[in-house]
C-alpha cells in the first residue's frame, strides 16, 4: 500500500517540531473542547497523534488513489458541458474519496465541521496532495476560501457556508481579469447594490479562474463607482446555485491539466458581501492570498519531491557504460542538490507554517479576550516575521521545483523527454509555480520591504543566538560570514541612494537572504536530528558560493551600468 | 428493534506484498515479516453493511474478529470506516483451529448476538483463501446463505435482492432474512477511514490491550464506555472444548511446498503453419475468440 505521509520521514520531522507544542496549545485552547467534542484531542500528545493518524489517511488516498490517477487526469481533463464545469472522471473519484473521509475543512473549527486543524499540517496535506497530482492539488488547496470566510465573514453567512465545506463543497478564489493581472487594483468586475432586495450584484468579465466553477466563489469587484484604485474593491461571495454566470471557456494549459481554468461571465449574478466594503483588495484577498502562496509552496515541494523520486529510481536502474547511472559524479551531484532543495525548501515552508499558526491563533484568541501585552507583541512578531516570510517560499520552492523537474527529465535522458515517463507531466505541471499566485518578480517585491527594513537580518541574527552544539558550530560560523556579506551587500546597493538601482538588484538580495535563512533552518534542523547535517553542509556550499556571486556583480556594478539595461525597446 | 448487522472480519497476513523472508525454511508463514491487514474481501464486505447503514436509520453494524489480542486492530480499523461496536473472540484455547472450530466459535458468539438479520463476510481470507468460513457458519447457524456476492439490489424487511458474481456471469438472487452472505472481491471498494472517526475511536482497547496501556484510561472511559472493545473468550461464548483448537480441527496439513514459478520458454515462430497453429491453440485455450 503507498502512502506518501508514511514513506516520507522528513514529514514526521517537521510535524514533531518541538514549536508544534505552542501551536497546539494555542490552537486547542487549554484542550477545552475534549468535553464537547468526541474527536477533540486529549493533551499534546493526543493532538500529533490525531494529526498523524489523519495525515496517514491523505497520504494512503494520496498513494492509492490520486497518483494512479494522475496520468489519466492529465490526459482527460475537465470539458464544459452545457456551461458546467466536468472535472476529468479520475478528479471527481479523487474529491470524493477525500470527501468520505472526512478530510475537506481541515482547519477549520469543529462548530463548523472543521477538524480543528493548525496551518502545519494542513499545509502538510498539500504537499502529500501535491506529490500525487499537483493539479489536483489546486482543488484541495482552494479550502483556503472556507478560512478567509472564517477570518472575515459574518457570524450568519460562516454558518450558511462553512459546514459545506465537509460535506464536499468545491471553492474558487475569483481575482484576475483580462486587465488586471499582477496588478489586481485594476479589477472592473462591477457590484452594484440594490435597495429593493437588499442584494449585491455582480457583473463582468474574470479570466484565468482556477476551479471557475465552483460551489462557493469569492469574487472581488468593484462597488465603488468612479474609484480606480484598490479603496474601490470589495470581496463577494457568489454561491452557484444562483446559477447566473456564463462559463465561456475552459483553458487549454501547458501543465495542471486536471485543475480547469476558466473564463467567466457574471451576469446580475447575486452575491454576498463578506465583511467590510472597500476592504476587499487593501484586508481580505491580501490575507487569501498569502494562504495561497503557503500553498503554492506546499505544491512547488510536493511536485519536486515526486520529480526527485522517479529520477533517483530511473538513475538507480538505468545502466550505460557497464554501470548504473547514479554512479557517476555528474549525476550523483545532481541528484543531491534536487534532494538538498527539497529540504531547504521544506524547511522553509514548514517555518512559516508555523509563524502564520501563532499569529493567526493569536487572532482568534483576541476575538475571545483580550490578549496581554507579552501575547501582543508575540502576534506582532510572528505576523511581522510571516509575512516576510512568505513571499519567500513561494520564490524558493517554485523556482527549485522548476529546477528539480528540469534536472529530472535530464537525468532520463531522452526516455524523460517522452510520455511514457511522468517526469515530463511534472515539469509541465512545475511550470505555472513560479507565475500564478504573483510571479516570482512579484515576491520578490514583497520580500525586499525584509531586506530594506531588516526585517531579515533581524531574524538570521535571532536563528545565530540559539545555542548549537559544538560540533555543528563549524556550520554556523559560515553562515555567520554569509550574513555579514549579505549586510555588506545591502549596505552597498543603498549607497547608490537610487529605486531604481534598488530594484534592479532586489533579486540578488533577497537570493542572498533565503540562502542564509534556508542554511539556518536546516542547521536547526541538524542540531535536532544530526541526519540533516550532511544536507545543512551540502546547502551551505552550494548557497555561499552563489552569495559571493551575487556580491562580486554589486560589488563590481556601478550606477552608470544600468542605462546598458535598458536599451531593450519594442520594434513593431 | 435494529436491523443487526453482523460483519465477520479477519486478521491476515499482507500475502500480497510477499518478500523474501515471507516463508519460513520450514515452509510455514514467517507472520512476523508480513504486516497484518483487514482481509480484503471483508473490507468490500463491510462497506456492504455500511452501506446498508447509509440508508436505514435503524442498522446497526456490529463488527466480529477471531484471533488473537493485536486482532483488536481489525475492530477499531472497522469503527474508523462507521462500524457501531465490535467483538473480539480471543483465547488461547482457540489456536490452531481450522475453518471447521474456527466457524464453530464464530457461531456461538453470533448466537449471542441473536436476534440478528444478515451476517455479512468476505468470501475468503487471502491467507487460507478456502473460503469455508462464512458457509460453515451459515450451516451450523441455520441459516440461508448466498456467497459470492457483489452487490445488494435492493433491501426491505422481509427480503434481500443480491447479486452473485460467478465465473462466466453474474445471477441475481432473492433471499429471505436471517442470511448469510459472503462478498466477492468485485463489490465496491470499502470507503476510506474517515477522519473523524478515527480520531474519535483511536483510544478504543480491549480488556487485554487496557491492561498492556501505561497510559491511564479509566477517567476516559467512564465518560466514554464505547470505547470499550467487548472481549469474549472460551467461557463467554460456552464452547464446548473438544471443538476448539487442534482437536476441533480435522484438517492436518500434510506438507507444504515452496513453488518457484519459471519462465516458460518461448517458442520463435517463424512459418505460416505455426502461426496457425498458434492461433488454433489460442482459440481452444479461449484466449482470443
Amino acid at each position: 500500500m503507498a502512502n506518501f505521509f508514511n514513506d516520507n520521514e522528513h514529514l514526521k520531522f517537521h510535524l514533531t517540531h518541538p514549536f508544534m507544542q505552542k501551536i497546539v496549545s494555542l490552537k486547542e485552547d487549554n484542550f477545552s473542547e475534549r468535553e464537547l467534542y468526541d474527536h477533540a484531542p486529549l493533551d499534546y500528545e493526543d493532538a500529533i497523534d490525531s494529526y498523524e493518524k489523519v495525515l496517514e489517511i491523505i497520504g494512503e488516498i494520496s498513494g492509492e488513489v490520486i497518483h494512479p490517477n494522475a496520468e489519466e487526469v492529465d490526459k482527460t481533463g475537465p470539458e464544459l458541458v452545457n456551461n458546467e464545469v466536468k472535472y476529468a472522471p479520475g478528479t471527481r473519484e479523487n474529491h470524493d474519496v477525500l470527501v468520505k473521509a472526512g478530510l475537506v475543512g481541515l482547519s477549520l473549527p469543529r462548530k463548523y465541521d472543521g477538524l480543528n486543524f493548525p496551518i502545519v499540517p494542513y499545509v502538510m496535506s498539500a504537499e502529500i496532495v501535491s506529490r500525487a497530482d499537483g493539479g489536483f492539488a489546486n482543488i484541495w488547496g482552494l479550502q483556503d476560501c472556507a478560512e478567509t470566510i472564517h477570518e472575515f465573514a459574518s457570524d450568519e453567512i460562516k454558518e450558511q457556508y462553512l459546514p459545506c465545506f465537509n460535506k464536499g463543497a468545491t471553492a474558487a478564489m475569483i481575482l484576475t481579469e483580462p486587465d488586471a493581472g499582477s496588478d489586481l487594483q485594476s479589477v472592473q468586475l462591477k457590484a452594484t447594490y440594490d435597495q429593493v432586495s437588499g442584494k449585491w450584484y455582480l457583473n463582468g468579465v474574470k479570466r484565468f479562474i482556477t476551479n471557475g466553477d465552483a460551489d462557493i466563489s469569492l469574487v472581488l469587484a468593484r462597488t465603488e463607482e468612479g474609484t480606480t484604485d484598490a479603496r474601490g474593491l470589495s470581496l463577494f461571495i457568489y454561491d452557484r446555485t444562483a446559477k447566473a454566470v456564463k462559463i465561456r471557456r475552459i483553458e487549454n494549459k501547458l501543465g495542471i491539466k486536471g485543475s480547469p481554468t476558466c473564463e467567466i461571465v457574471f451576469n446580475n449574478a447575486p452575491s454576498t458581501l463578506i465583511g467590510d466594503t472597500r476592504m476587499g483588495l487593501i484586508k481580505y484577498v491580501m490575507s487569501l492570498m498569502n494562504s495561497a502562496r503557503l500553498g503554492v509552496g506546499a505544491q512547488s515541494v510536493g511536485i519536486a519531491e515526486a520529480a526527485y523520486r522517479e529520477a533517483l529510481k530511473y538513475a538507480g536502474e538505468r545502466e550505460q557504460f557497464g554501470k548504473p547511472i547514479i554512479k557517476y559524479p555528474a549525476v550523483y551531484e545532481m541528484l543531491t542538490m534536487m534532494q538538498v532543495k527539497i529540504h531547504a525548501a521544506r524547511s522553509l515552508l514548514y517555518e512559516t507554517s508555523r509563524f502564520v499558526d501563532i499569529y493567526k491563533a493569536y487572532n482568534y484568541l483576541a476575538e475571545t479576550r483580550k490578549l496581554t501585552n507579552e501575547e501582543r507583541n508575540e502576534q506582532k512578531y510572528y505576523s511581522r516575521n510571516a509575512d516576510i516570510l512568505t513571499p519567500m517560499i513561494k520564490l524558493f520552492a517554485s523556482e527549485y521545483c522548476n529546477q528539480i523537474t528540469y534536472d529530472a527529465i535530464q537525468i532520463h535522458g531522452g526516455t524523460g523527454y517522452m510520455k511514457d515517463f511522468p517526469v515530463e507531466r511534472l515539469y509541465r505541471d512545475a511550470r505555472i509555480t513560479t507565475i500564478y499566485e504573483g510571479t516570482s518578480q512579484l515576491q520578490v517585491v514583497a520580500a525586499i520591504k525584509g531586506v530594506g527594513n531588516g526585517a531579515y537580518l533581524k531574524l538570521m541574527q535571532e536563528y545565530a543566538s540559539r545555542p548549537i552544539h559544538p560540533e555543528l558550530e563549524y556550520i554556523k560560523n559560515i553562515l555567520l560570514k554569509m550574513t555579514d556579506q549579505y549586510e555588506k551587500a545591502v549596505n552597498r546597493v543603498n549607497e547608490f541612494d537610487d529605486n531604481e538601482l534598488f530594484d534592479f538588484h532586489a533579486r540578488r538580495l533577497v537570493e542572498m537572504a533565503g540562502n542564509i535563512i534556508m542554511g539556518y533552518l536546516l542547521l536547526l534542523d541538524a542540531e535536532r536530528n544530526r541526519k540533516y547535517t550532511s544536507p545543512a553542509e551540502i546547502f551551505i556550499r552550494k548557497a555561499r558560493s552563489e552569495n559571493v556571486a551575487n556580491i562580486s556583480f554589486i560589488n563590481n556594478f556601478s550606477a552608470n551600468d544600468l542605462s546598458g539595461y535598458k536599451n531593450q525597446s519594442y520594434i513593431e | 428493534m435494529s436491523f443487526r448487522i453482523i460483519c465477520l472480519a479477519k486478521q491476515v497476513p499482507d500475502t500480497r506484498n510477499v518478500g523474501k523472508d515471507a516463508m519460513k525454511a520450514d515452509g510455514t508463514v514467517n507472520r512476523a515479516a508480513l504486516p497484518a491487514i483487514f482481509n480484503p474481501e471483508d473490507l468490500n464486505a463491510l462497506e456492504q453493511a455500511l452501506r446498508i447503514k447509509d440508508t436505514r436509520p435503524d442498522a446497526e453494524v456490529i463488527l466480529l474478529t477471531m484471533g488473537p489480542a493485536r486482532a483488536a486492530e481489525i475492530i477499531r480499523e472497522g469503527l474508523y470506516r462507521g462500524a457501531d461496536k465490535g467483538y473480539l473472540i480471543t483465547d488461547r484455547k482457540f489456536a490452531g483451529s481450522d475453518t471447521l472450530a474456527t466457524s464453530y466459535v464464530l457461531s456461538l458468539a453470533i448466537r449471542k448476538l441473536a436476534p440478528f438479520n444478515l451476517i455479512i463476510s468476505g468470501r475468503q481470507a487471502i491467507d487460507g483463501d478456502t473460503a469455508q468460513v462464512g458457509p460453515q457458519t451459515a450451516e451450523k447457524l441455520g441459516i440461508p446463505q448466498v456467497t459470492y456476492a457483489e452487490e445488494i439490489i435492493s433491501l426491505t424487511d422481509d427480503e434481500i435482492v443480491i447479486k452473485r458474481r460467478l465465473e462466466k456471469g453474474v445471477e441475481i438472487v432473492r433471499a429471505t432474512m436471517p442470511l448469510a452472505i459472503t462478498v466477492h472481491n468485485s463489490a465496491s471498494h470499502c470507503r476510506p477511514r474517515i477522519a473523524r472517526l478515527v480520531m474519535q475511536n483511536k483510544h478504543a482497547r480491549s480488556v487485554t490491550e487496557l491492561q498492556a496501556e501505561t497510559r491511564d484510561y479509566t477517567e476516559l472511559y467512564q465518560s466514554r464506555p464505547y470505547l470499550q472493545i467487548n472481549e469474549w473468550g472460551f467461557e463467554d461464548i460456552q464452547a464446548d472444548v473438544e471443538h476448539l483448537g487442534l482437536s476441533g480441527s480435522p484438517t492436518k496439513v500434510k506438507k507444504i511446498e515452496n513453488v518457484v514459478l519459471q519462465h516458460k520458454a518461448t517458442q520463435v515462430i517463424r512459418t505460416d503453419q505455426e502461426i496457425e497453429a498458434l492461433v488454433k491453440e489460442l482459440l481452444d485455450a479461449h484466449i482470443i475468440g
